[in-house]
């Protein structure tokens, strides 16, 4: 069972070296280095922390920290992981506000923003891909879509009619399901 | 002073519980909040600090860190994380007491099926407007267009095309 420290520079190593979302290095991390968890109590653990609300590597890192210290653990779960990236990202801000009047540094990071941007695109495409045999989860993203990108709706109203109607379909779907079967 | 550090410490803590699906759901209402409501930067600025973050390492919201800090300092910067991680932190740990309880119930499965279109459409609504607020030049959709393309299509790691991109905006960007 690791400790509090072992748990911090666990994920402070994380934290530090996983560019472009950590989700894939958490699993290398936790299960393959540290052996924390097996195979599938990481899956399982995933499952619950992609489910709430927050980023699932965050929620991750509360979860593992909680399960083997208790209230402790999970801070050092969590500091570990956002301490390293929140003083790199500040860093990156700080030289960012003293360079952005320089024509070069304004375009580099237009050409950064617009990668970034593309990476996101990507990201929804394959969110969106799975969506394209259920004609009512299609529309219930659509809705979601219009309501925030279109409408400029703010996100609680949108969620609390599109979460529960999302759901109601889903379990009457469901419930088809079985009675057919 | 202290009534931005409480504005902040609102709208993250709010955004904190609504971010089911991850961060980038909740991008266009943080985006809505900090440019439209409160004007604390221009949307273009909004989407360089996006930029910054995603070339940071580490969990994928650091740009809640850089607003914090960009609009009050260091304070501003402890609020909206605290408030930002605090709130789903909390769901975490009394959710890990009761997960075990309900493994197998359906309802489990029915719920993270009813979520997941609602997810879909709201990263789909974050990438265009971030698009739309960074990409100010035929160019930068050009750019924008490509990666997105590469990054659907092959498996090559997102610092790079991030780091492509940026040269290709210094080198670009001067001449269109």
């Amino acid at each position: 069972m690791p400790s509090c420290g072992e748990i911090f520079k666990g994920f402070l190593g994380l934290g530090l070296t996983s560019f472009g979302g950590a989700l894939p290095l958490v699993r290398r991390t936790v299960v393959e280095r540290h052996r924390w968890l097996s195979g599938t109590e990481f899956t399982d653990l995933l499952g619950l922390c992609q489910f709430l609300p927050g980023g699932n590597v965050i929620n991750l890192s509360v979860a593992i920290g909680m399960r083997f210290r208790g209230w402790r653990g999970a801070l050092a779960g969590i500091l570990g992981l956002i301490a390293g990236p929140s003083l790199v990202v500040i860093a990156l801000g700080v030289l960012y506000e003293h360079t952005q009047n320089d024509p070069r540094v304004q375009h580099l990071f237009a050409g950064l923003a617009a990668a970034a941007a593309g990476l996101l695109i990507a990201m929804a495409a394959k969110m969106l891909l799975p969506l394209r045999r259920d004609p009512l989860a299609a529309g219930i993203a659509a809705l979601g879509f219009i309501a925030i990108a279109v409408l400029r709706a703010p996100l609680l109203p949108t969620m609390l009619v599109l979460t529960p109607l999302s759901i109601a379909l889903a379990s009457l779907h469901a419930r088809r399901a079985g009675a057919r079967r | 002073m202290i009534a931005t550090l409480v504005v902040l410490a609102l709208i993250f803590g709010q955004l904190s519980l609504l971010a089911f699906g991850g961060g980038n759901t909740i991008l266009p209402e943080m985006q809505r909040q900090v440019v439209d409501v409160h004007h604390w930067m221009p949307a273009s600025e909004f989407s360089a600090l996006f930029a910054l973050a995603q070339a940071a390492p580490g969990p994928n919201m650091m740009i809640v860190t850089l607003i914090g800090w960009h609009v009050a300092g260091w304070s501003g910067m402890l609020v909206t994380s605290l408030a930002k991680f605090g709130p789903s932190s909390l769901v975490t740990v009394a959710a890990l007491h009761a997960w075990d309880r309900f493994k197998d119930r359906p309802w489990r499965a029915i719920a993270q099926k009813g979520l997941a279109p609602v997810t879909a459409g709201l990263v789909a609504a974050s990438a265009v407007l971030i698009a739309q607020a960074s990409d100010t030049t035929w160019l930068a959709w050009n750019i924008t267009g490509v990666c997105a393309a590469l990054a659907f299509t092959t498996r090559i790691h997102p610092l790079w095309l991030l780091g492509v991109g940026s040269l290709i905006g210094l080198v670009g960007l001067g001449f269109f």
